[in-house]
């Protein structure tokens, strides 16, 4: 049984209290205060397994409601008049997507971590096989034919075309950065693919994503729809009719110093429209001037294309937009509009207060209902679509207790500390990860210090943080400067702070796919293992231990946890002092350097190394530099 | 002499003209005499015929040297000095660096039949044009080895690749790059011309070091030579590659048959026998051959630099505008030699044929002056 993995280790509550101690520990030696045990706060610190609902969808005849369980990885069918739980199915970790066939008869699963597919007999509702597919597949489709099923691999950034019988992969289609979620047009000849991290763009230039647009019958890319100024793509709708077609984003305004958010001044959060009722694709704010939507994600569009319900994960909510309106809108005025927080009042009419984090949602058959999926409240939201109003949540099977890091992960996930709701950690680490973008912060001046987004998977252990190394722990990282800098409002109190400080500390690395099984290397990777390792360079010469990769990249996660002088400083930087960053997944988290200025790994040493000051490779031939790649790519 | 040819490659790839043609001229001339086409025979070999549709810059073509072209079903790619352009319902579409082509001098391409993704090796890299993006790898930003793209070729899931720095392949499935030179090859010089992909054979076409071959079940190298060493003479006919300046190759899976391309004539193989084709002995219009499209394992298509040829097995046919009036000319030499010119009233742009593709019967013809597309005539 596998289980979502950070709560995946069984007994690890001792851990978990022991964490709580360091990390209070840690705020009051910052701050002088003396803090509370969280056992006061009720929340518990035993490894509790929620079910943590992303996804829900109905059978064709409207008998089932089958929702897709993240941290319990489980298919979850339950009886949709009564809501009794039918039967749970156990799939692969971290389950992110899933569809039904055509015929309704198998029901796909991905599981994100397992870079494999559960394929579920639903007359039996039985696993019958586990397919291998990319890495880390995130949503599923079988076309019409019943010939193919299309895989969004969120890593390998591209669409894995399946025989859907046999389940062999045919074919990858390229797609754009973090292809996650695949939305068939109404007639399901085209595939519409949307994706959780921008492509890559010209160094400090407005970040961009796209639609990635697939030929169903064909298996090719057909075409790809720009969106300008958006980073990150989630879920997308249709209208019945096929006119309308709208993807949920966010748009991040990391060009000015991130210093306005009292001026909406961090992200828009948008859908971007297109199709015939628009013509050109169009991205319209969902933000008002003093309530956010934070993070859309779930979106549908009722069957009479009357009106848009959209998740907000951060502001905790579903936002309803009344179609003519917003329609009358677009065509009566010209855009840009995103900058504009007064817009949304035209065709946003109702926003309605949910569970943590809704995220997946699905119509009843006659769309009076929507159901919302609350991932961090383990309950289903039930709105009256005539009311826009909820009228029941139905809670799923599961531990009733709020446990220390599900609490520290809804302060992660909400937006509700920040100044009017505007942002939460999700907004940049998006699903906990980062965002593939360069910020400019304000403690270090303005436009100085341009920073890209570090990971936080696995970043237990690894202070200092910041890229100047300035904040000595998490506590410090997430507590003080975070409500100074980019909340600018309501701090944690101490125990809120120390469960969000547990939580991101929980956070595990993902799966390496680079790495082989065992640990062993190709010979590639071997030969690169040397190079990262050497102390002499190809001519002899003794390499300074600091200039060699492995004495600051050093240890388990690749850092020794000091600064160094690498050569990278920018004019704009205050200094060349920079912290050593870790290792982890290094091959997915690109750009690189503290500014991000490196689009790959390779840019690192062949344009921004040039007095071998980070690391000894000017000597090395462009074969050796492909060996020394492959092998970081393994940590 | 070999500094004379590396100049000689570096103009003639750079771009080619109708000077350079001349300077060329000490390439054996083709056997046609008046004598001989006054002679010809009413058994006349049944060659394929075309009327020719030229485009230049004046038709919206970006730029009139076309180094390469590839048809893409009902769409044709035209790699030129200037621009990658497409032609798409009659009309051109152009791509530039400004829309992200790694560069402007696009040399060669080739086409991923399971995604549609359009691969352009050009003289700064290796873009991929997909579903209207492109995204380009370079030395300095990927794995790949060299700028400088000769040659591309996709087969399943590998991107191989043939560059002024050795060779490489990209692995579509992990974008792990694997490259070929001198340390892990039997190549002695790195300068790769071409290449051609298939699922059980690589060729590789190597300026100076002859063909390169990767057995894709045996994971092993193997290298064929010029027997003769570097030197244009011939002791024996048909002992091995004619020449080791190979500019390219093609090879017909379905028929195990090794076509290729030299400066100095052309070689066929089919795994235990070579056959070379040189101006004196055989209808090829001039020695000095940029390209080679086998068809099967008795017909290819050459591109020289005087003219456009095909081989049926035994007969010969060349089209171009003369070289001596410029007017178009088609002749045909059967498998005796004699020579008998066709009349025709159209013929490929320029005689310097860089490229070659086909559309069905059609053929479409990268040269120095433009694109062309021999609609085959009846």
């Amino acid at each position: 049984m596998s289980r979502a993995p950070h709560f995946a280790t069984g007994g690890r509550a001792r851990i978990v209290v022991t964490a709580i101690f360091a990390c209070s520990l840690g705020i009051w030696l910052w701050t002088g205060r003396t803090v509370r045990a969280s056992s006061a706060t009720g929340r518990t610190g035993e490894n509790l397994e929620y079910a943590s609902p992303v996804e829900v969808l109905f059978s064709p005849d409207g008998a089932r409601l089958y929702v897709l369980c993240q941290q319990s990885a489980q298919v979850r069918v339950l009886d949709a008049k009564t809501y009794a739980e039918i039967k749970r199915i156990e799939v692969g970790r971290v389950p992110r997507g899933f569809s039904l066939s055509p015929s309704a008869d198998r029901l796909f699963v991905t599981n994100s971590w397992d870079d494999t597919l559960s394929v579920i007999d639903t007359r039996s509702l039985r696993v019958t096989a586990t397919w291998m597919v990319g890495a880390e597949p995130s949503s599923v489709v079988e076309d019409r034919a019943g010939k193919h099923l299309f895989v969004a691999n969120r890593i390998s950034n591209d669409v894995a075309v399946l025989d859907a019988q046999t389940g062999s992969e045919e074919k990858r289609l390229a797609a754009g950065r973090g292809a996650s979620y695949i939305t068939p047009s109404p007639d399901g000849s085209r595939l519409y693919v949307t994706h959780v991290y921008p492509n890559p763009t010209t160094h400090r230039t407005a970040p961009q994503s796209e639609i990635t647009v697939i030929d169903t019958a064909r298996a090719v890319v057909a075409e790809r729809i720009p969106m300008p100024n958006v980073a990150h793509g989630f879920h997308m709708a249709f209208s019945t009719d096929g006119r309308l077609g709208v993807a949920a984003g966010l748009h991040p305004k990391n060009l000015v110093p991130l210093a306005h958010l009292e001026h909406g001044g961090a992200f828009a959060d948008t859908l971007t429209l297109f199709g015939a009722d628009v013509g050109k694709p169009v991205e319209v704010p969902l933000d008002n001037l003093e309530q956010y939507a934070v993070r859309p994600f779930g979106v549908a569009i009722t069957p009479d294309k009357s009106r848009i319900f959209v998740t907000c994960g951060g502001s905790e909510m579903v936002t309803v937009i009344d179609v003519p309106r917003l329609l009358r809108y677009v065509r009566t005025h010209s855009g840009p509009y995103v900058q504009d927080l007064s817009a949304s009042a035209n065709y946003v009419v109702m926003r309605i207060n949910v569970g943590h984090d809704p995220r997946g949602v699905a119509f009843t058959r006659n769309g009076t209902q929507l159901f919302v999926a609350n991932r961090l409240e383990d309950s289903i939201s039930v709105v009256d679509t005539r009311t826009n109003r909820v009228a029941s949540t139905i809670p799923l099977a599961g531990p009733r207790k709020l446990s220390v890091l599900r609490h520290g992960e809804q302060t992660f996930y909400t937006a509700k500390y920040s100044f009017q709701g505007q942002i939460g950690c999700a907004s940049c680490h998006i699903d906990s990860t980062f965002d593939g973008l360069q910020w400019d912060l304000e403690p270090d001046g303005f436009g100085r210090d341009i920073v890209d987004n570090r990971p936080i998977e696995a970043v237990k252990d690894t202070e200092p943080y910041k890229w100047n190394g300035g904040n000595p722990n998490l506590p410090t990282e997430c507590g003080p400067r975070t409500e100074k800098y980019f909340w600018r409002a309501e701090n944690y109190d101490d125990l809120t702070l120390t469960d969000l400080v547990v939580y991101v500390r929980s956070l595990p690395p993902r799966p390496n796919r680079w790495q082989l099984p065992g640990g062993e290397l190709t010979a590639t990777q071997d030969r690169g293992k040397t190079l990262f390792e050497r102390s002499v360079d190809k001519f002899g010469n003794p390499i300074p231990e600091q200039n060699r990769c492995v004495h600051c990249h050093s240890g388990p996660k690749g850092t020794d946890q000091k600064s160094f002088d690498v050569g990278t400083k920018k004019a704009t930087d205050n200094s060349g002092l920079l912290d050593t960053p870790q290792l982890t997944n290094i091959a997915i988290t690109g750009p690189y350097l503290h500014d991000g200025s490196a689009q790959t790994l390779e840019q690192i040493w062949t344009i921004f190394n040039p007095e071998d000051k980070h690391g000894r490779t000017n000597d090395l031939t462009k074969d050796e530099l492909n060996d020394l790649i492959e092998y970081l790519r393994t940590r | 002499m070999k500094t004379f040819l590396t100049i000689a490659t570096i103009v003639t790839v750079l771009g080619s003209s109708a000077s350079l043609v001349t300077s060329q001229s000490n390439a054996a001339r083709p056997r046609a005499h008046k004598a001989a086409i006054a002679s010809a025979r009413p058994t006349l070999p049944s060659m394929p015929r075309f009327r020719f549709e030229n485009f230049t810059t004046a038709n919206g073509l970006p730029d009139n040297h076309v180094y390469s072209v590839l048809v893409d079903g009902d769409r044709v790619w035209a790699g030129t000095d200037n621009g990658l352009g497409l032609y798409e319902n009659g009309k051109w579409r152009s791509f530039t660096a400004k829309d992200g082509l790694a560069h402007r001098a696009v040399l060669s391409l080739a086409l991923d039949k399971r995604t549609g993704d359009v691969w352009a090796g050009t003289m700064g890299g290796l873009s991929r044009i997909s579903g209207g993006r492109i995204d380009t790898f370079t030395q300095l930003n990927s794995g790949l080895s060299n700028d400088v793209v000769y040659g591309v070729s996709v087969e399943g899931e590998h991107v191989w690749v043939a560059t002024a720095a050795g060779a490489c392949m990209l692995d579509l499935h992990s974008n792990q790059w694997s490259l070929f030179n001198e340390r892990n090859t039997p190549m002695i010089e790195i300068w790769v011309y071409g290449v051609s992909a298939t699922p059980t054979k690589v060729y590789y076409a190597v300026w100076g070091s002859g063909i390169l071959e990767y057995d894709q079940q045996k994971k092993i190298w193997d290298k064929y030579e010029d027997p003769d060493g570097e030197t244009e003479m011939v002791l024996f006919k048909d002992q091995g590659l004619i020449h080791e300046i190979t500019t390219s190759v093609s090879y017909v899976e379905k028929d195990k048959i090794l076509w290729a391309a030299t400066y100095f004539g052309n070689s066929r193989y089919d795994g235990r026998y070579w056959h070379n084709f040189l101006t004196k002995d055989s209808g090829l219009p001039s020695n000095f051959t940029n390209v080679v499209k086998g068809v099967d394992a008795n017909r290819a298509w050459f591109g020289t630099d005087k003219g456009l040829a095909y081989y049926d097995g035994a007969n010969w046919s060349v089209y171009r505008p003369s070289l001596t009036t410029h007017q178009p000319e088609m002749t045909v030499r059967d498998a005796k030699g004699s020579v008998t010119s066709i009349p025709v009233t159209t013929a490929p742009a320029h005689n310097y044929i860089l490229g070659i593709d086909f559309q069905g019967s059609d053929i479409w013809v990268a040269t120095a002056e433009g694109l062309s597309h021999g609609i085959h005539q009846p």
